[in-house]
């Protein structure tokens, strides 16, 4: 019998899938903005390889050896519900965010009140590259190397005052290209909050790309915040506002649903939610359709570093 | 006037509705195949197993309506392939639950139901849905007799638990519409029977 052999394929020939991927994304980007006449500035795109990469020291201090998810799965797999209360909804819709220009506004008990661009804020201190766990209250979790430094540097420049004790993070509201804003799941704007300790702990992280690059709309470009002890909604995306107050604020999903979400919201396997258990939690892209669920870990694993901060309080009251 | 279609077409037809019936697995297997079934696949067949449960529910309740609708008595032939098929759709949705949420701990699994009206309505609906699909078969409708039309009418219980179960389940994100069309389309059919119910009584 003769020896058939199949022609080889360069691995060069092959057009890998994100490239493919983000020609059609950037096609219908392209189409709307000209149908739009949205001419200025470039147009926000939702694929992972047309976004401009972000330079950034990888961090020895906050590092995990665990594997990171797919980049395709962090960046296709949200909840931002501006874009539509389904996971996939934030990937097909969050391309209409217009993020340039943005401004970002800290205000409230402060001495010096400030107004940033986008370019402000990438210079006030060094980028980093960390890499945290993210464990969602819907009992999912990844792993995702994030660019940015400490919140403090940011809250360091305005001076809090004396009576500043929490801060409050408010997302942005753009009703023509948000169609998530018509569902009333929550009040928009989306507002989080920290107590001002919290928000100044080393770990509490602003954010402003993700795995080499500037951040995706859907993962809440241009600038978010993350605190990774704490249950992914905290981490509030696509921040216009950042608010010292005296008072603690009431955050959206403590409106919507108080009896399911309170303002620590810190995770716990512990305490469960009133509809499921947060004992365990599976991690995207990782963990095989047979594998069993891992077991999720008191502050996600950064006890050492969080712990002291709720020293004497009762976590199941203060959930 | 549509022409009255015989018991035995409608027999020799069921393996389109077998086919049809099969429609949401195949659908499963195709999107597996393409990688397709989202970043967390077993939350999205968690998810949708449960959904289908619900729409076979839903045909299976349309059945009687369509057969007074249509003129067509026989289409009472394919009423227990619907339900058996609801069942089948209900047993991967707790298989699901007890696999992939739960791991088979049995510990867990009971404190689960005991625990949670979510898991508890979805359970109980579960349970005797397994009844009435055990109770299905000839023998059994001989068996039971009169009984049987009796303890068949549990399938309107178990349609208000699943959407109760289906309405706790999205009270999180406090998104009622789809939960709102569910509850429209089985108001519709309970809301036909009791129409009936109280014709019949009527002198």
């Amino acid at each position: 019998m003769p020896n058939y052999r199949a022609p080889q394929i360069h691995s060069s020939e092959i057009t890998p899938e994100e490239v493919w991927q983000s020609r059609r994304h950037w096609m219908k980007a392209a189409g709307a903005s000209l149908l739009t006449g949205a001419a200025a500035g470039w147009p926000s795109i939702g694929g992972a390889a047309t976004l401009p990469s972000l330079d950034a020291t990888v961090s020895k201090q906050f590092f995990t050896m665990e594997p990171r998810t797919p980049e395709k799965d962090a960046a296709s797999y949200n909840n931002f519900y501006e874009f539509g209360l389904d996971k996939g909804d934030p990937v097909k819709h969050a391309h209409r965010l217009q993020t340039s220009p943005w401004k970002l506004r800290i205000e409230g008990e402060v001495v010096s009140p400030k107004t940033l661009d986008i370019d402000d804020i990438r210079k006030l201190a060094p980028l980093e590259e960390r890499t945290y766990r993210m464990r969602c209250v819907e009992g999912w979790s990844m792993v995702i190397p994030w660019i940015g430094y400490s919140m403090s540097e940011l809250l360091k420049q305005v001076q809090p005052t004396g009576n500043a004790k929490y801060v409050e993070f408010i997302t942005d509201v753009q009703p023509k290209n948000m169609p998530g804003l018509s569902s009333r799941t929550i009040q928009w704007p989306y507002n989080e909050a920290l107590r001002l300790d919290e928000a100044m702990h080393p770990l509490t992280m602003l954010v402003l790309g993700m795995y080499g690059k500037v951040l995706p709309n859907q993962n809440g470009a241009p600038v978010r915040l993350m605190v990774p002890w704490k249950y992914g909604f905290k981490s509030a995306k696509s921040i216009v506002t950042i608010r010292l107050t005296e008072k603690q604020p009431v955050s959206s999903w403590m409106k919507a649903l108080p009896s399911e979400y309170g303002f620590y919201s810190n995770v716990n396997p512990e305490v469960s939610h009133p509809r499921w258990s947060q004992a365990t939690e599976r991690r995207i892209g990782e963990d095989g359709v047979f594998a069993p669920k891992r077991k999720t870990l008191m502050f996600n694993g950064y006890g050492n570093e969080v712990a002291s901060l709720y020293t004497g309080m009762d976590l199941r009251k203060n959930y | 006037m549509i022409r009255t279609v015989s018991a035995r077409t409608l027999d020799r037809a069921k393996i389109l509705l077998f086919a049809a019936g099969l429609f949401p697995l195949a659908r499963w297997i195709w999107l597996g195949m393409q990688n397709d079934l989202t970043a967390n696949p077993v939350e999205f067949l968690s998810r949708s197993s449960g959904t289908w449960t619900l729409v076979c529910l839903l045909v299976t309740l349309s059945v009687s309506p369509l057969r007074q609708w249509l003129q067509q008595p026989a289409l009472l032939r394919w009423r227990r392939m619907c339900g058996l098929f609801t069942f089948f759709y209900a047993s991967l949705h707790a298989l699901a639950w007890a696999w992939w949420d739960q791991s088979f701990e049995w510990a867990p699994m009971l404190s689960d139901v005991w625990k949670r009206p979510f898991i508890m309505v979805g359970m109980a609906a579960f349970l005797t849905m397994s009844l009435l699909a055990i109770t299905s078969t000839h023998g059994w409708m001989r068996r039971l007799g009169r009984r049987w039309q009796h303890l068949h009418s549990l399938i309107y219980a178990i349609a208000l638990l699943g959407l109760l179960h289906y309405y706790w389940h999205k009270s999180g994100k406090n998104d009622f519409t789809t939960v709102a069309i569910y509850a429209a389309v089985t108001a519709l059919l309970l809301g036909w029977r009791l129409l009936r119910f109280q014709k019949r009584r009527a002198p």
